[in-house]
């Protein structure tokens, strides 16, 4: 049994709830940093990988998870930033790190320009609207030759930050850092979003349409800057992902990768930072475990169980835990906080009350 | 001083007149009451001035100032909040944020300082929960405050929707059937509570209700709809016993006593 005791309000808004909080996520980070002298270069690639799909994660979550506007063509936004930052750094001779920067911007502005249509689309709609968005991308990028090499693709210049050159293949360490940087300064904006007026309307949004409205919140707006916010994300994830992959083409950027990143968070948990976290582990992780198991049991490769396996932890996961990850980790969590108290049905889902959609 | 004014709204759904040239002056201060059997075009006023609905004909003033030109999220800031007939909450967040998002129009940090979290931001959150706080000592809502909405019990709910609408400090509240569903001391709570927002922060009600002893306990004016149109207004004893009213509500009985 453990109780917190409040006697500030500050204790709500500050970024720690307490001291025991802030130290777990200080070690966490701590031992994040220091990851590349404990791992070898390919473990290291895949933790590099593990966060640039933590980053892309975090850019849906706020669009789908936070402001409840579904999006099926995130893999569009991905690439997106990818060719603007190789192209700006290849044929402008731009440094990366102004290369980087826009190359965000220029998602999030074209992520506004998609809220705008997308104003008068729900759920499904939406989806499948962002579906073929996703899908044009593809042929976009095959069309746009001149810029994007067609189908042999592009490389992504070596990134260069005040004279310190982070060489993926030589400098592993270097470009894990990057990576984690980013990561980290996204999770703290977009924490501090959740703490701010804006991040309450994007929930807002998400539970009520019509109340939120009644509450003040303009839907254009409030849309807008969802998809704004989530686009330059995913922009910047798109971008250190050219980087991490080298040399890429049309082919990267498929529906699948799209649909890949929906269900990252869908595992995760929808509508937590945490949850995009943990998803882009659990992506990450499969590949490992089943190399692990299959040099135990000493079986050739079978194609396709990546994806079956995946598959697999989708259906039970909406089966059985539709909160994700974290929903599970946060009911254990709070079992042990209660501890004897817990009484069995606490966890048990709740049957949601009839509502009109009249207005919607 | 007129704070509220219809003027000869009629909305139509293609065949069925909801309003027919509907007329109502709320003064400020009063709690005025709107009765009616379903389907008499009650909530529809309410979306009306929410703006939800726009009317076929006929022009809704607010301080003097037509609504007309005003989108839906303008509303809230002229200082009109509103509940719903069918509770609408922001059911996955917690009773707290609810009543958070009630200070939406009152926030002033841009979106570059609430990225940074700046301690301007800090400061005005304070302050927003400080104006939260008072209303969730007016309202009794102290054990609720972290709890999710979705694992509420109904009665607290439509609390909870009240205290989101005084959150956005306004002058005019339109409570749409705030007693339905809650149990006999839910809804003497109920009524003390609209008494003493009115006599105690000075705000102007509109309530729907069918609750008749409520109604006649708390408001100062009656308006009867039937059918989209105004039967009668005035004060409670008059409209309840007014014999359209009463044929309004029960049919036309005497006849069939007889
Ligand atoms: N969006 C809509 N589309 C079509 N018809 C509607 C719409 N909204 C309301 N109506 C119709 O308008 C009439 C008035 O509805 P309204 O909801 O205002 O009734 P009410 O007086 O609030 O009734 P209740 O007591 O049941 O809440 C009804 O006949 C209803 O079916
Ligand atoms: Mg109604």
């Amino acid at each position: 049994m453990r109780f917190r005791f409040k006697e500030h309000y500050d204790q709500d808004i500050r970024l720690f709830a307490d001291l025991a909080d802030g130290l777990r996520y200080g070690s966490l980070l701590l031992g994040a940093v220091l990851l590349p002298f404990v791992l070898d270069d390919f473990l290291l690639g895949e933790a590099t990988s593990v966060v640039i799909w933590a980053i892309a994660g975090m850019g849906l979550m706020l669009l789908t998870g936070h402001a409840g506007q579904v999006s099926l063509g995130h893999a569009a936004f991905l690439a997106l930033g990818c060719y603007v930052n190789a192209i700006l750094m290849n044929s402008f001779g731009l440094p990366f790190p102004l290369a980087f920067l826009l190359a965000g911007v220029i998602s999030g502005l074209c992520g506004v320009a998609v809220a705008i249509p997308a104003l008068r689309l729900h759920g499904l709609y939406l989806a499948i609207a962002t579906l073929a968005l996703s899908m044009l991308t593809e042929d976009i990028i095959v069309l746009a030759e001149p810029w994007t090499g067609g189908v042999i693709g592009l490389t992504a210049p070596t990134p260069e930050i005040a004279g310190l050159v982070i060489d993926r293949y030589a400098a592993p360490d270097l470009f894990y850092w990057l990576c984690l940087g980013v990561a980290v300064l996204v999770t703290l904006g977009y924490r501090n979003l959740l703490r701010s007026p804006l991040g309450r309307a994007f929930i807002a949004i998400r539970d009520s349409e019509i109340s939120a409205q009644a509450a003040g919140i303009s839907l254009a707006r409030t849309k807008a800057a969802a998809f704004g916010l989530s686009c330059m994300v995913t922009g910047w994830a798109g971008a250190l992902m050219g980087h991490f992959f080298y040399s890429f083409n049309h082919e990267v950027f498929t529906i699948i990768l799209s649909i890949q990143l929906l269900l990252m968070i869908v595992i995760g948990g929808l509508g937590s930072i945490h949850g995009a976290w943990y998803g882009a582990v659990i992506v990450g992780l499969i590949p490992q475990a089943i190399n692990l198991v299959r040099d135990a049991v000493g079986t050739v490769a079978v194609p396709g169980l990546e994806t079956s396996l995946f598959s697999v932890l989708i259906v039970l996961f909406v089966l059985y835990e539709p909160h994700g990850l974290h929903g599970r980790l946060t009911k254990w969590k709070v079992w042990l906080d209660l501890f004897p108290f817990c009484r069995r049905d606490m966890f048990r889902r709740q049957k949601s009350y009839l509502r009109t959609e009249r207005f919607r | 001083m007129t704070l509220l004014e219809t003027e000869a709204v009629t909305v139509r759904f293609g065949g069925v007149v909801a309003l027919h040239e509907v007329c109502l002056q709320v003064q400020s201060g009063e709690i005025f009451a709107i009765v009616g059997p379903n389907g008499a075009g009650k909530s529809t006023l309410f979306n009306l001035v929410s703006r939800f609905l726009d009317p076929d004909t006929g022009d809704i003033r607010f301080e003097g100032r037509s609504l007309l030109a005003q989108p839906p999220s303008a509303i809230a800031g002229l200082g009109i909040a509103r509940t719903f007939q069918n509770i609408e909450l922001f059911d996955h967040a917690s009773v707290l944020q609810n009543l958070l998002i009630g200070r939406h129009t009152s926030r002033r940090a841009s979106l570059p300082a609430q990225l940074l979290f700046l301690p301007s931001v800090r400061r005005e959150e304070i302050a927003h929960r400080e104006a939260v706080e008072q209303v969730i000592d007016f309202l009794e809502l102290q054990p609720y405050r972290e709890r999710m909405i979705a694992g509420l019990p109904y009665g607290i709910r439509k609390v909870v929707e009240l205290g989101r609408a005084l959150a956005t400090g306004p002058k005019l509240v339109l409570l749409d059937e705030p007693a339905s569903g809650l149990s006999v001391e839910e809804t003497r709570d109920m009524g003390f509570w609209i008494r003493d927002l009115r006599d105690r922060m000075g705000i102007t009600v509109v309530m729907v209700e069918h609750d008749m002893n409520l109604v006649s306990a708390i408001s100062d004016r009656v308006l009867a709809l039937s059918e989209g149109r105004v039967v009668v207004t005035g004060p409670p004893e008059l409209v309840q016993s007014h014999p359209e009213v009463v044929s309004a509500y029960l049919g036309d009985a005497p006849e069939a006593v007889k």
